[in-house]
């Protein structure tokens, strides 16, 4: 299993409870999505499976292994392993675009390795190959400060595919894409996924993105696991009462909109 | 007068009350500092002070003094630098031990560092409290005591004091850089010290380099104060002049002072437009 949870809980430190009583099951290649209304605790959820959060209570097993009861160095070793991809990628404004995503590997890498592809680039063919796939080769010599939030959503994924992971987890990674590239992303996403055969976990607000790249969709709300079915298995009712909100007027009956969702990113 | 019924700016009351509160501060300060601009107008004073001043002109500029000024010049310069590079040796290690900002607890606890962990970094802080709170001045008359009157007094003098306030100041700058490329490094399984380099040196490179040059042209000055009581460099060669009562050496020095404080400046600038 990549990931086995079991009755996991996870509260903020303010005391805020963020997800209770979470049962999951992930095997190696498997390709999940997470859907869900903003602030039902879609990114706790993925930073808890990064180990960037440690939950409250119940079993939590990451690669076939407790990462909380590891010792700090197994830790990390642990999360050189794990890949996460922000929703808005934390780089540096006056880092080049090849030192960021060559970074992804500084925890498989010694750090006198790291140190010198900071003087020069050890590897910005592997860089390249990288952001070729994402289609942003030729902003590699580039700084980050002169992307786009697109862009630079996709320097973090490169980073990520550059640091080659067991484990593929992506909150929100297409955020600040248009619909067109969003689909493109996703697809490389998942065929990383598919030709490794690690798993992929992506949470997404766009539904109808969900459905047509994932088989298997989780629904969560307000902390906890409504629903987890194989896409096609899935109702329209079901997602009507994810969606659902008693604030605000009725949803109307299809899908949420699938205007390209304009988000602000700030410049990294 | 035109518009009578111009409304009150509400923050003029609370405005006037913190002028009158400050005035209410300086002035105890002022009488026990015992001030007192009168003595500067007394016949007597201003007459000595009248003297010295005009002997600075015209400034001192014959061959020998200036090849002896030169020397002096190049060796202020190299007691401010190599007490520079001897205070960045410890400066940087302290101030990595000392920043939260490379806090591996941090990661998973929201920003907030373990308490064992934050125990750990207040030896560090304490050193460099010890390093800098001893004035640079006092460290120099004893090294004098202990290796003897010339420069290396003021080196040792200049790298103690100066590691102190740069290890504060860099933990500081660490510190208030955003955190989260370095978070995201460490969360990812990366050593932290190329968590730094990564991930916070890129953001505070800038003010960690212009603190750097602002305290090199400090040192500069300190190492003349030093030179006073005989820490070697421009600071002897002022002494000299002025027990001899030569203001046209006094004046060139202090011309050369300018220079070097307009080079340092110059200098912070480029490497400011070159790095950010």
């Amino acid at each position: 299993m990549t990931l086995d949870l079991s009755g996991v809980g996870l509260t903020h430190a303010n005391g805020q409870v963020a997800l209770r009583d979470i049962d999951l099951k992930i095997a190696p290649g498997e390709r999940v999505a997470i859907i869900g209304p903003s602030g039902a605790g879609k990114t706790s959820l993925l930073r808890l499976l990064a180990t960037a959060l440690q939950p409250a209570g119940g079993r939590l097993e990451v690669l076939g292994a407790d990462p909380w009861r590891l010792s700090a160095a197994a830790r990390q070793k642990l999360r050189a392993r794990i890949g996460l991809i922000h929703q808005t990628p934390p780089l540096p404004p006056r880092q080049r675009v090849v030192t960021t995503v060559l970074a992804g590997r500084l925890g498989q890498w010694s750090l006198g390795k790291g140190l010198l592809n900071l003087l020069h680039p050890l590897d910005s063919a592997g860089a390249a190959a990288a952001l070729a796939r994402l289609d942003l080769t030729e902003k590699l010599f580039e700084h980050c400060d002169q992307l786009s939030g697109g862009q630079l959503q996709r320097v973090g994924i490169a980073r990520v595919l550059y640091q080659a992971p067991e484990l593929i987890l992506a909150d929100e990674p297409v955020s600040a894409m248009d619909p067109v590239l969003a689909g493109h992303t996703l697809g490389v996403l998942n065929e990383e996924a598919a030709r490794r055969g690690i798993a992929l976990l992506a949470s997404l607000h766009a539904v109808d993105l969900a459905l047509a790249h994932f088989p298997r969709i989780l629904g969560v709300r307000e902390g906890r696991l409504v629903f987890d079915r194989p896409a096609q298995a899935l109702t329209q009712a079901e997602l009507d009462a994810l969606y659902a909100n008693e604030q605000l007027q009725s949803r109307p009956a299809s899908p949420p909109a699938t205007t390209p969702h304009v988000l602000h990113i700030p410049r990294c | 007068m035109l518009n009578r019924a111009a409304p009150r700016d509400p923050a003029a009351l609370p405005r006037l009350a913190l002028s009158l509160l400050a005035v209410a501060l300086l002035w105890p300060g002022l009488s026990l500092s015992e001030l007192d601009l009168g003595v500067l107008l007394h016949g007597d004073s201003a007459a000595t002070m009248g003297h010295f001043v005009a002997a600075f002109w015209p400034p001192e500029h014959g061959r020998e003094f200036l090849e002896l000024l030169g020397r002096a010049t190049l060796e202020t310069l190299a007691i401010a630098t190599a007490g520079m590079s001897l205070a960045l040796l410890v400066a940087l290690p302290a101030a990595l031990l000392a920043s939260r900002a490379l806090s591996l607890s941090a990661v998973h606890r929201g920003g907030r560092p373990a308490w064992w962990g934050a125990l750990l970094r207040w030896p560090v802080r304490g050193l460099l409290i010890v390093l800098r709170s001893v004035p640079e001045i006092v460290w120099a008359l004893l090294f004098v005591r202990a290796v003897g009157l010339g420069p290396s007094a003021g080196v040792l003098a200049i790298a103690i004091t100066y590691a102190g306030m740069l290890g504060k100041v860099y933990a500081e700058i660490f510190e208030s850089v955003d955190p989260r490329p370095a978070r995201a490094l460490l969360g990812s399984g990366s050593p932290r010290l190329a968590a730094f380099l990564y991930g916070i040196l890129p953001n505070a490179a800038a003010e960690m380099l212009s603190y750097t040059v602002y305290r090199w042209e400090c040192a500069i000055r300190a190492s003349v104060v030093m030179g006073f009581v005989g820490a070697g460099g421009l600071g002897q060669q002022i002494d000299l002049s002025m027990r001899m009562f030569a203001g046209g050496e006094v004046a060139s020095m202090l011309l050369t002072f300018l220079l070097l404080v307009l080079l340092a400046d110059q200098l912070s600038r480029l490497l400011r437009e070159r790095w950010t």
